[in-house]
């Protein structure tokens, strides 16, 4: 490591499954958590290739950190980004066709993901190749088991079974697999995973898990530190004694 | 040709809703969703991106990627044409029309990266495909940014009621808005079967 940073290689690893976990803290990737979580194998599906993507873009946009003009930033890391995903897409094209046809459009909007994006922009653009690869999986573990998690009961309570198996003395509430049930049981995660953690839930996704917060034209052209269409969110948690991000 | 297009639309809006149904544009939707105006602001910016993006997308889709045999790329293709093209009315909407700048111009950069815009694009390629020709597709993401607008606006009034409820701590901030979000969800249900129904 030429950097004079040291680096606790594990906690980096770590930090992402349950501490800053992308979607029950950080609450980004939203919708593929709410739209693929309707039977578990989706989810590993989901999560396993957009772990892929988040190591590979990680790795990819961190060793190129120092090349890339910081105005045309953010449309490099889109297409790097891009870049992976179409090679994960045809690769479960290949060898899973069941599951790209169970992910459907969902596996290409993997570019639009804030994870992945929120990752390159946070995280492997200040740091070296070793550590981002690390931050990537760590966070797209994190992401799995988030889904996992979600598509498990899901999948258990609306259809009566798990990886597709018959749980004996199951019941099924049909409601839990259509959309309404995925808002329902994310909302009942994060209000756990709040509760364990011990601190309040949060707000909503804002520009302070926003992937170019800071950096957004919007917030710029304002010359303010936060932007309108985010303001309301700023204010609100910042009257009620400065929770939220 | 026009019944079609009617069911298209109203598919888009009511059964098939983006938001509700196929969970595209959450974030937005949570984000800003506090006031009904803001919320407003929003879904003009995105139906407009939407419509002209598919606009865009789809005859590079049809006469270029597809004769090149290069259908593989529309992933990356549409990503950078819809971040091209939101940059491009920005500069354009400040320069000539500073009003609709003003009240729309905002929104644009937080549109590049919203998964309804790309999502609309290349659904609307799987949908309308070859069989129903351009009018269809841009019916089609013109009514998907409809039926954004129309959850947009009703979830802001849901959640202008939930400001004065006494919630319990835990369910406060995002996850009662989850669960209200569940609730209007849950009323969309309730137009399945309609469109088809009605217009055959």
């Amino acid at each position: 490591m030429s950097e004079k940073k040291k680096y606790n290689y594990l906690k980096e690893l770590t930090k992402g499954i349950i501490k800053e976990n992308p979607v029950l803290c950080l609450v980004l990737g939203t919708c593929p958590a709410l739209a693929v979580t309707t039977a578990a194998s989706n989810a590993i599906g989901m999560g396993v290739a957009a772990t892929l993507v988040l190591i590979c873009s990680n790795a990819v946009i961190s060793a190129l950190r120092k090349v890339i003009p910081d105005k045309v930033r953010i449309p490099a890391y889109i297409t790097v980004i891009a870049a992976f995903v179409t090679i994960v897409q045809m690769v479960v094209k290949a060898f899973a066709p069941a599951i790209d046809e169970s992910l459907g459009i969902y596996l290409p909007l993997i570019v639009v993901n804030c994870i992945i994006l929120g990752r390159a922009e946070m995280y492997a653009s200040k740091n070296p190749v070793l550590p981002s690869i690390l931050d990537g999986l760590g966070m797209g573990i994190g992401f799995t088991a988030a889904l996992l998690l979600m598509g498990s009961i899901r999948e258990i309570l609306g259809n009566g079974t798990w990886f597709g198996m018959d749980l004996p003395g199951s019941i099924q509430i049909l409601i839990f697999v259509l959309p309404p049930g995925g808002f329902f049981v994310f909302g009942m995660l994060i209000a756990l995973a709040s509760k364990l953690s011990g601190k309040k839930p949060p707000k909503a996704a804002g520009c302070g898990n926003c992937p170019l917060n800071g950096k957004c034209s919007a917030q710029k052209s304002l010359g303010d530190s936060k932007c309108k269409a985010c303001e309301e969110i700023v204010s609100e948690s910042s009257g009620k004694g400065g929770e939220g991000a | 040709m026009i019944k079609t297009l009617v069911a298209v639309f109203l598919a888009a809006i009511l059964t098939e809703n983006y938001v509700l149904c196929k969970f595209l544009g959450i974030c937005p939707f949570l984000g800003v969703s506090k006031k009904v105006n803001t919320a407003l602001g929003m879904s003009a910016a995105v139906t407009f991106v939407m419509v002209l993006a598919t606009a865009v997308t789809y005859p590079i889709y049809m006469y270029l990627l597809v004769p090149a045999d290069l259908a593989y790329l529309e992933t990356i293709v549409f990503i950078l044409v819809i971040a091209g093209l939101v940059q491009l009315v920005e500069i354009v909407l400040k320069k000539y029309i500073p009003s609709l700048y003003n009240s729309l111009g905002i929104y644009l950069p937080l549109i590049t990266t919203n998964c309804a815009v790309l999502g609309v694009t290349m659904l609307v390629i799987e949908k309308s495909g070859a069989d129903y020709g351009y009018v269809h597709a841009l019916v089609n993401s013109f009514g998907a940014g409809i039926g954004f607008l129309v959850a947009m606006v009703m979830f802001a009034g849901v959640r202008q009621r939930l400001e004065s409820c006494d919630i319990p701590k835990s369910l406060r901030g995002l996850p009662i808005t989850l669960v209200a979000a569940s609730l209007v969800s849950l009323s969309f249900l309730g137009f399945g079967g309609l469109v088809e129904n009605m217009l055959g």
